[in-house]
């Protein structure tokens, strides 16, 4: 069965979309301009209008936490799928904190209905990612395993706990073993590529590779440069042009797929690729927890598009695109994720140590035995 | 038992038995040493084993050694040791030393039997330096009565190759010894190139004596299928990204790093060949790809 959010050019999944979210009092956000037709199954939304437009005040039906948290997604002021996770898990407690269970009802049961609606309404605002979607699986999973005899604010309390470890444990800790494990790798005099953001002590020079239309590292740049490391930044286009002087390419992951494939920034199969063919390592560095077990071998069939007027840029005073939607051939296109095949990848860094890139499966098997 | 008697047992091991691996020998003197060890405590014996470890690293310092060992004292303290008594819970990790010792020194066997049934009748085998490992895989094929010819090269700088040329003489198998520069010039006459390994590392690649690379690589180029033969225990827990990334202490020999200062100097002694160039493993846990080896690793470590 496909999953939604990639059936938008199929109109029968999208009248049923339609029908589940007026039953949960979900407005339903529409797409904006037009999509290049090998994505139309994706959807395309315009910063310009969230769906918080489309609730009442006061919001009855979807706690005002989760619209707070539904409008930072949408306009980007939470981004990166740490950061997303992390807000969800917080705004979580605070649900769980409000919550009462109605009378003649389990709060192991009702708790998990009350849950829906907000995930809907926050997949409408920003489709949700890999990690979001583990972090979900884990605290529906830990509601139901409530025992109905246990008192109201003793299983809330347990719930808070739960979410506060997964948050220490896999998310914190795990960036600090990550760190630890690829400081090892890092040896004086390194030249190292990264198009994500690390911490060490080791002598070495770092190039940040950036891309529009986010510029993401510029903020990299800012944090190494604060601790004075020696740093060069480039945009992705002379890549193949500083390639040659680069030891080791660190990368980050926005989800490591079941096949071994690295799902992650578009922009990160090109820096593997050409990487490889200069015969440079690839290191790609990946929390557990956004191991998913989905298989997928392009970047087509699931992704996500963001808004298109990101990609219009006003230089002196002129905008050249601005005025895209009254040209009918064309179509602006703002991928926000690509997939990397295994064998551009060398060696993958989690917190439970260093792994090759098709030994995911083994440990998705080694999680699903612990759990 | 003083770090200096347990350098002298591990010596007279292998003095007596030269068939043996030096993981082997290495793992009977931790096993000695344990039996013979005096500290009270759980914690006080660990911390003994593993200074002891480290000093028959110093003494040899190849991979195997190190791996073995490691292996051994995951082994015997994988149990639970909750008895109250420190000599019972000594006694269950002296028993379970030897298991583990009894089950590795089969090991070899059962890779023998395991590999020489993808040696052809009339086959051309190019295999590299001398390998105890490989050397009862050609005996075992021999033995059922396949006719192969063998190419060694020489290997320079121990020339072991030549030692190989002349055990496998007296197997009677037709053998040649070949210069280290001619594995290109001669890949073209073999049907398939075998190997053994000092250590076999979480990648799935392996570590050899130097000159192994080279071979992976014109095997590679001639689409020769490339085998490596090693036994469970030299599963190590290293992850090299390229050449330089191998630690210096598996480079070079063990008095070499005590006494030569500039090491840049010096010759290493292995070398490191990626898994994209290995077409499988035998191994005593079955044949494996290179990348079901990190599989394996997580069973054995974790």
């Amino acid at each position: 069965r496909l999953p939604e959010h990639v059936q938008v050019d199929d109109p029968a999944a999208l009248k049923k979309l339609a029908k589940k979210l007026e039953r949960q009092q979900v407005p339903l956000r529409s797409d904006y301009g037009y999509k290049v037709s090998l994505f139309s199954h994706l959807h395309q939304y315009s910063r310009k209008s969230p769906p918080t437009l489309q609730i009442s005040i006061p919001a009855t039906v979807i706690h005002p936490s989760i619209v707070r948290l539904g409008l930072q997604y949408s306009q980007g002021i939470i981004a990166g799928s740490n950061a997303r996770s992390v807000a969800l898990l917080h705004t979580f407690k605070q649900v769980i904190q409000d919550y009462s269970t109605p009378p003649n009802e389990e709060l192991s049961r009702d708790l998990v209905n009350k849950l829906s609606p907000y995930i809907s309404f926050l997949s409408q605002c920003r489709p949700l990612s890999a990690s979001m979607g583990n972090a979900i699986k884990y605290i529906k999973k830990e509601i139901s395993n409530i025992p109905s005899q246990c008192k109201e604010e003793e299983a809330k309390g347990k719930l808070q706990a739960c979410i506060d470890s997964y948050i220490n444990e896999k998310i914190i800790l795990a960036s600090e073993a990550i760190s630890k494990y690829a400081i090892e790798k890092i040896s004086d005099g390194d030249v190292i590529l990264v198009y994500v953001w690390i911490h060490s002590e080791r002598k070495f020079r770092v190039i940040v590779v950036d891309s529009r239309p986010r510029l993401e590292g510029r903020e990299a740049l800012r944090r190494l440069v604060k601790k004075g490391i020696r740093c060069t930044y480039v945009l992705i286009s002379a890549l193949s042009y500083i390639l040659p002087e680069v030891s080791k390419v660190f990368l980050g992951a926005h989800a490591l797929l079941a096949n071994g494939y690295v799902m992650s920034r578009v922009g990160t199969s090109q820096i593997a690729l050409v990487a490889k063919a200069y015969n440079v390592p690839v290191l790609v560095c990946c929390e557990t927890y956004k191991f998913c077990e989905r298989v997928q071998t392009d970047s087509f069939v699931s992704n996500e598009l963001d808004d298109p007027d990101d990609l219009i840029v006003t230089r002196n005073g002129k905008s050249h695109l601005e005025n895209w939607q009254t040209v009918k051939s064309l179509g602006l296109l703002n991928l926000v994720y690509d997939v990397t095949p295994p064998d551009f990848v060398d060696l993958v860094i989690t917190d439970l140590g260093m792994i090759p890139c098709t030994s995911v499966p083994v440990v998705l098997r080694v999680k699903n035995v612990d759990q | 038992m003083e770090e200096r008697e347990l350098v002298e047992y591990f010596r007279a091991q292998i003095r007596e038995d030269p068939d043996v691996a030096s993981a082997v020998a290495a793992i009977r003197s931790l096993l000695e040493f344990l039996k013979r060890d005096q500290s009270e405590t759980i914690l006080g014996l660990r911390e003994n084993m593993t200074k002891a470890i480290q000093r028959l690293e110093e003494t040899d310092s190849s991979v195997a050694v190190s791996s073995g060992g490691e292996l051994f004292l995951r082994f015997i303290s994988l149990t639970s040791l909750e008895h109250p008594d420190l000599s019972q819970c000594k006694n269950v990790m002296i028993e379970r030393g030897e298991l583990f010792l009894k089950k590795i020194s089969l090991s070899r066997g059962k890779v023998g039997k395991l590999c020489h049934t993808f040696i052809k009748d009339g086959a051309k085998i190019l295999t590299h330096s001398s390998s105890r490992v490989v050397l009862k895989v050609l005996e075992n094929a021999a033995a059922d009565n396949k006719r192969f010819t063998v190419y060694v090269t020489e290997s320079q700088p121990d020339s072991a190759g030549k030692l190989m040329a002349q055990k496998l003489h007296n197997l009677n198998i037709p053998v040649t010894v070949v210069l280290d520069a001619a594995v290109g010039y001669i890949m073209e006459k073999v049907d398939l190139v075998i190997v053994g390994a000092e250590g076999v590392v979480e990648s799935g690649g392996v570590i050899n004596k130097i000159g192994t690379y080279q071979m992976a690589v014109c095997s590679k180029a001639h689409n020769k299928p490339f085998y490596v033969v090693a036994e469970s225990f030299k599963f190590v827990r290293l992850y090299p990204l390229n050449q330089q990334d191998v630690p210096d202490r598996f480079k070079y020999k063990a008095d070499i790093l005590k006494t030569v200062k500039d090491l840049n100097q010096e010759h290493p002694m292995i070398d490191y060949t990626p898994p994209s160039l290995i077409t499988l493993l035998f191994t005593d846990l079955g044949v494996l790809t290179p990348s079901a080896v990190s599989d394996e690793l997580i069973k054995l470590y974790l």
